[in-house]
């Protein structure tokens, strides 16, 4: 009997035709609104790293001004000082860690056809690459032992390998950045991310980092980095006043494989801090924090308000439509009066009706699916098209895109359930009189 | 006009008249709050910036290779643009209004102070700093070109001189003689003194609580090897500008890279992207929302008047007029939405409380719900204007057919 309610529930969609228009683009906006917004939503916050998102932890340790706090809210600083990173990279009591920070510096290509430019890169230890599984396409990264050399090694992106050397292998060929030659070891494949949840001070959905290079390697240029910096007091004057500062402008990840590692690393961050109050700095209370990546996420707020607000806003203009579904599908039913009366006189249950009717509700909520869905791909254009930052994180993907025909349907079966067991409870002899 | 008898009609078909209620309470919450969201995000994108955002752009160069001198390439760039044909005024900077990133720091009147009087931050410009910019000076002097010092990057600023904005002078001296004073930018000394104030400047961050607290600073400080030059053309004239002075600029000097050449019109483009699109996604729902429930309405009354046909004939029929059913029909729109609107307006402060609480944002002010009410109403009415007049049609023959 299924197939033959669905062949009913075809045919009467198609008898009114204007009722049918209503209560399909009713669905499909609202499904449609609903979707684009959640599928911004889920993206944006979803686990970047889902396989070890909880052993990768971003170190805070609160070096900062015993006046005032860093935060309003007793969060301890973003970032951490030279001092802090290096001491803490030699220490070696994670299973892997890295310190880094942005740097721009300008390459200048062999190949004259392209004109110098200025290239934003990340500096890093060599566990990064351990830590956070960018992709290679030829090569890789570069060992502790380079680290500790300071040799000059880069890992290139993929575009910017493209830029430079048309895509090809370039493993082993120099690289000039500032005058200063740099030997090519490893080429990144295509790392989608759909933010930089590696480095949130300086900005969720800024531009992708276009080269690596190791961290001792870039101490030595004594160029300033290119990201966030901060300060509580004067650094004094000069480089090495600098690195010896409480100026904060350096990240610091670890890896701890175990909840057990975890308590210990807490327990050395604790001592360190000990340890350096004795000298006199940190004078303000512990306040030290190993957030892993989904709580560093949501501590600093990578899925704005305003997505939050948009996300609220059209599951309730979801409700409205659904609203207006149900009356309309109360008044198409109602209507249908006859027809049920005619049923029942004939022999059919009450379940029977409720079964045609519910079916014909679950055709609408498809129909309105596969408008919602059509609306919910043009919408996440108008997204990305609004918010240039959102291209990796306004696109269907399969597990959205069954959910929004799943919802459809759902909420039209939902919407139907009143209008439906109202047409139950017709009357068979009332209908038949004349 | 005897209301007994549309409510005791209405009272037959309740779900129908709760479902369209519903639909209007939930629109006039959420219009009316989207609105007020959307109000305040046009307030924000409205705020001056104080300088000249139509004739000014500005661009970066990145000195590369062994023994770049940047301040020597800064003068000399200088030099170059301040004897190109169409440029009005033109300075080095370290940042722009609404940049989203630049230099601050505190200001203390006493030294070594626990908290810092005002948060400021500081554009390192020269002497044509001030007229680059486009700020107007309210009190006091500019710059003097030998006021001007070179500084090594990495070195404490501490400049003899400084301007700020009026905001940041009210904010330091609120007596209003800041004029001449002496501000520590540093725990100890020297100090700086106040030689000119300027009406307004924002800082970079848009959202920063200091937002019109500015410095200006007297210096040559490139950042290592780079510099950034704002440049104000003259008016009219700033696109051509602007591909001249990339093109000559990046010919002057083949040891560094010209990049990043933006209009200050652009920066703020950007700066407000994220406010402009919320007021776009929430302007269209608006729309979407009022004209789903339109239809709602139009729905709804078309299919009462279906089901009353025979009603309203056996009504004409009696001696009413085709004004009177029409009368009726708008009567009862307008009560099913009134009562649908006093629930959207206790709706309505209820989520707007919500979104104060969890969101951080200003009381729904009260004009919003009052005039809500009155568009909707309009709405209403307009909705089932053509169901009803359709209604007012029906022969009063009908009364007496049997089918």
């Amino acid at each position: 009997m299924f197939g033959y309610y669905l062949q009913l529930g075809l045919r009467s969609l198609r008898r009114n035709p204007v009722l049918t228009t209503l209560m399909v683009v009713g669905i499909g906006l609202g499904i449609a609104a609903s979707m684009t917004t959640l599928t911004v939503l889920h993206l944006m916050g979803s686990d970047p790293i889902p396989w070890k998102s909880d052993k990768l932890h971003y170190v805070q340790i609160d070096n900062w001004d015993v006046n005032n706090p860093f935060s309003d809210d007793g969060r301890p600083p973003d970032q951490v000082t030279y001092r802090d990173a290096v001491a803490l990279m030699e220490a070696g009591k994670a299973d892997k860690q890295t310190a880094m920070f942005k740097l721009a510096l300008p390459i200048q290509p062999e190949n004259p056809e392209v004109k110098p430019f200025q290239a934003l890169g990340r500096v890093t230890y060599a566990d990064f690459f351990a830590m956070f599984e960018p992709p290679f396409a030829y090569g890789g990264g570069w060992d502790r032992k380079q680290d500790a050399e300071h040799a000059r090694v880069v890992v290139l992106t993929r575009e910017s390998n493209e830029k430079l050397f048309g895509g090809q292998n370039s493993v082993g060929k120099t690289l000039r950045m500032n005058g200063v030659d740099y030997s090519i070891v490893g080429v990144l494949a295509d790392w989608k991310l759909r933010s930089k949840y590696y480095d949130l001070t300086n900005g969720a959905f800024s531009d992708a980092d276009e080269f690596f290079m190791p961290f001792t390697t870039a101490i030595d240029l004594k160029q300033r980095a290119s990201g966030n910096n901060n300060c509580f007091k004067s650094p004094g004057d000069g480089w090495d006043a600098y690195l010896e500062s409480d100026c904060i402008w350096i990240q610091m990840w670890v890896q701890l494989d175990s909840p057990a590692r975890l308590a210990e690393y807490h327990a050395f961050l604790d001592n360190y801090v000990a340890e350096q109050k004795k000298l006199g700095r940190f004078p303000r209370p512990l306040n030290n924090r190993l957030l892993d990546v989904n709580q560093w996420m949501r501590d600093q707020r990578v899925v704005s308000r305003d997505v939050q607000v948009q996300t609220g806003l059209a599951f309730a203009f979801l409700i409205v439509c659904l609203v207006n579904t149900i009356g309309l599908l109360l008044a198409k039913f109602t209507r249908k009066a006859g027809e049920v009366g005619l049923r029942r006189a004939l022999g059919a249950s009450r379940n029977d009706v409720f079964k045609q009717f519910l079916i014909e509700s679950g055709v609408v909520g498809m129909t309105g699916g596969l408008l919602g869905l059509l609306l919910t791909g043009l919408g996440l254009l108008a997204v990305r098209a609004l918010y240039a930052e959102y291209k990796n994180v306004a696109h269907l993907d399969w597990s959205m895109i069954s959910i929004t025909i799943v919802l459809a349907i759902a909420s039209a079966l939902l919407a139907g359930l009143y209008p439906t067991w109202r047409a139950c409870r017709v009357q068979p002899a009332a209908q038949l009189k004349v | 006009m005897e209301i007994r008898p549309i409510l005791s009609a209405l009272m037959r078909s309740k779900v129908s008249m709760i479902l369209i209620g519903l639909q209007v309470a939930l629109t006039l919450a959420i219009v009316c709050n989207a609105l007020f969201i959307i109000g305040q995000r046009l307030e924000r994108m409205d705020r001056p910036s104080g300088m000249n955002e139509s004739d000014t752009f500005w661009f970066g160069s990145n000195g590369f290779g062994q023994g770049y001198d940047a301040n020597a390439v800064q003068l000399s760039d200088l030099a170059l643009l301040r004897q190109m044909p169409g440029i009005a005024a033109a300075t080095s900077t370290n940042s722009v209004p609404m940049s989203n990133g630049g230099w601050s720091t505190g200001i203390n009147l006493q030294p070594k102070q626990k908290t810092s009087t005002a948060q400021t931050t500081l554009y390192i410009v020269d002497a044509q700093g001030l007229d680059a910019y486009g700020v107007k000076l309210v009190a006091g002097r500019n710059f003097k070109p030998e006021e001007i010092k070179t500084v090594k990057f990495g070195d404490r600023l501490q400049p003899a001189a400084i301007i700020v904005t009026k905001a940041l002078a009210d904010k330091l001296y609120p007596d209003g003689d800041a004029l001449g004073k002496q501000v520590y930018m540093d725990e100890e000394p020297p100090t700086s003194t106040i030689i000119g104030i300027v009406e307004r400047t924002q800082v970079p961050w848009v959202d920063a609580e200091f937002i019109d607290y500015s410095t200006f600073v007297p210096a040559y400080m490139p950042y290592g090897n780079s510099t950034r030059y704002l440049v104000r053309a003259e008016a009219g004239r700033r696109d051509e500008v602007m591909k001249e002075v990339e093109q000559k600029m990046s010919q002057s000097n083949t040891s560094r890279i010209i990049g990043k050449m933006r209009t200050i019109a652009s920066v703020r483009s950007d700066a407000y992207a994220g406010d402009r699109a919320m007021a776009i996604i929430l302007g269209t729902v608006i729309v979407a929302l009022l004209a789903i429930t339109a239809l709602g309405i139009v729905g709804m009354a078309s299919f009462w008047v279906a089901q009353r046909t025979r009603q309203i004939g056996t009504r004409r029929a009696l001696g009413a007029t085709r004004f009177d059913i029409l009368r009726y029909f708008q009567t009862e729109n307008f009560i099913i939405t009134t009562l649908g609107l006093l629930v959207g307006g206790v709706l309505a402060y209820a989520l707007s409380l919500w979104l104060m609480q969890n969101y951080q944002s200003p009381r729904l002010p009260w004009y919003y719900v009052p005039i809500g009410f009155v568009c909707l109403w309009v709405l209403g009415q307009l909705a089932v204007l053509g169901p009803a007049l359709r209604a007012s049609h029906v022969p009063p023959a009908v009364a007496t057919r049997n089918v």
